[in-house]
């Protein structure tokens, strides 16, 4: 195979590890709570954010930023859930779409103001590494194993654990679990905050390869969404699966144009996909 | 074998409270379904409750699991006020509902929706000892551990939801139509079931639309009719009610 569209394999399955974890984080919230969080892109923004502010602006070590932002997007998810989500639980879907809009944009607002509108880069890099005939990047790799050590502990948390276990019981049935002794609103904001968690996972991985600025959230944003769409809304496997269909489509699709033109193909992926299988590409 | 329902590691079976209903209305939105029910269960008692269909007597378990709230009426189980707890702390008082229709996780394995009927934290910590005992109980489930429950026959569906609720180690046990759905041959296991489930000192509160075979493990029932007690008394006494038996067993 030609080196160059092997190396844009490469880098598209690179790409699916990050784009994997906010389509987790996402079902997850959606599988448990049934409210889609619109403003998931923000809440990696913000984490994005305080990864650069802590790193470059308070001098802390970068690891030390990568640790706190987690807890403090986790928090933000909480938050989200507490004050914005929670009064909304018996209202019409519409009404929660507009509130988590609504949050979308009082988030890029809020940035704007702390932050201007400046792109904001935490200037590190990793050298590339030859593998064979092509390069990949230091970066992305390590962004892809941190994805993917992120997707495993949260499959071994839901296998394997108590809450985990209810969480993936709840996502079926949540009327019945006050008789197991599970209260639902517990385990909506035990979700939230893992949905926030993963939000912060994802932040630390962006914020490596992409500048932050406060409309960040829109070069991954749309797409997460897609992938939540195309793998089936709540369904976590068909996520993740989806996650890397993605992102070797927007990779090799910019192999033959531009990254913009990338774009194109995997929204048009998108629709065929959602006309073929409007349940998602994995609905059993 | 009380194992199976004992509360803790080397503890007695718990003696349990007397379950107590009194003046019960309750109902969903504008619609009223129970209008002053009475009822009461002793400890070691099996105490049915039948009727026709829209009787009311799934309405009368979701109360006393604290599903939905009466609206009027006292609800008592030993000193406990179950009208003023919280329904997801009610396993963790000894009160498992087994309810209509089963509502296994279809997803889960067998394991897993045991662990989910362990979720209350005074059960976690008893977990691997009761789930050994409820595969003592039904060996087939031991067979089907790994198997996603939506898999199963119904029957072996109702061993498994029976199973789910005996993880928090009840006092007393809330059957809400174990029969429903199932063929006949299937419909005398579970009876067989319950009368084992019984024998080892369980309190059991079971509703019905089979009423020949129920009034056959219990040792007295209630007669709910539009929400309210129709009639109540021993299982023989009921079976040899000519109102009875013109109305629910077909006799004359």
């Amino acid at each position: 195979m030609d080196s160059f569209l092997l190396e844009a394999l490469v880098n598209g399955i690179l790409l699916g590890g990050v784009f994997a974890l906010p389509a987790l984080g996402l079902n997850l919230v959606f599988g448990v709570v049934d409210v889609v969080w619109l403003c998931y892109a923000e809440l990696v923004m913000v984490g994005m954010y305080a990864v650069w502010f802590l790193y470059t602006q308070a001098g802390w070590p970068l690891w030390m930023a990568f640790a706190a932002c987690l807890p403090v997007v986790s928090l933000l998810g909480l938050l989200l859930h507490l004050f914005v989500v929670r009064p909304l639980l018996a209202a019409p879907p519409i009404n929660q779409v507009l509130a988590t809009g609504g949050v979308l944009f009082l988030l890029q607002g809020a940035m704007t103001l702390i932050f201007r509108t400046d792109f904001r880069s935490l200037g590190v890099d990793m050298p590339p590494m030859e593998v064979g005939e092509i390069f990949v990047s230091g970066t992305k790799l390590a962004a892809f194993c941190a994805a993917l050590v992120g997707a495993a502990l949260l499959w071994a948390f839901l296998k394997f654990t108590y809450v985990g276990t209810a969480i993936r019981a709840i996502a079926r049935d949540r009327e019945v679990m006050p008789l197991m002794g599970v209260d639902p609103q517990r385990i909506y904001l035990i979700a939230s905050a893992v949905g926030g968690a993963l939000a912060g996972l994802a932040a630390c991985l962006l914020v490596v390869q992409l500048d932050v600025h406060p409309f960040v959230g829109l070069s991954f944003g749309p797409i997460t969404f897609m992938i939540c769409v195309m793998g089936g809304l709540g369904n976590m496997l068909g996520g993740f699966l989806a996650a890397f269909i993605m992102g070797i489509i927007v990779s090799v699709g910019g192999f033959w144009g531009t990254t913009e033109f990338s774009y194109v193909v995997a929204f048009a992926f998108f629709i065929v996909t959602i006309f073929a299988r409007p349940r998602g590409l994995f609905a059993r | 074998m009380s194992a199976a329902l004992d509360r803790g590691a080397g503890t007695q079976a718990a003696p349990g409270g007397t379950l107590e209903l009194s003046g019960i209305h309750a109902g969903y939105g504008d619609f009223q379904a129970l209008f002053g029910i009475g009822l009461r269960v002793e400890p070691g008692e099996a105490v049915g409750v039948v009727g026709p269909n829209g009787a009311g007597k799934t309405t009368l378990l979701r109360v006393i699991s604290g599903l939905i709230r009466p609206t009027a009426g006292s609800l008592r189980f030993g000193e406990q006020d179950l009208a003023a707890t919280p329904a997801h702390l009610l396993p963790s008082l000894g009160i498992a509902h087994v309810p209509e229709n089963r509502r296994l996780f279809p997803h889960l394995t067998v394991e897993e929706n045991l662990k989910v009927g362990a979720f209350s934290p005074a059960a976690r910590a008893h977990f691997a000892e009761r789930r050994d005992r409820v595969y003592d109980l039904f060996p087939r489930m031991k067979q089907r551990r790994h198997q996603l429950a939506g898999t199963m026959s119904g029957g072996e569906q109702q061993m498994c939801a029976i199973g789910r609720a005996l993880m928090c180690a009840p006092r007393i046990l809330l059957l809400d139509e174990p029969s429903a759905g199932l063929a006949p041959i299937v419909v005398k296991q579970v009876f067989d079931l319950v009368r084992r489930i019984r024998e080892e000192g369980l309190t059991v509160l079971i509703v019905e639309q089979n009423v020949a075979q129920v009034l056959r493990v219990v040792d007295r029932a209630y007669v709910l009719e539009t929400g309210r007690v129709a009639a109540e008394g021993r299982s023989a006494e009921l079976v040899a009610d000519p109102a009875i038996r013109r109305s629910y067993l077909g006799g004359h």
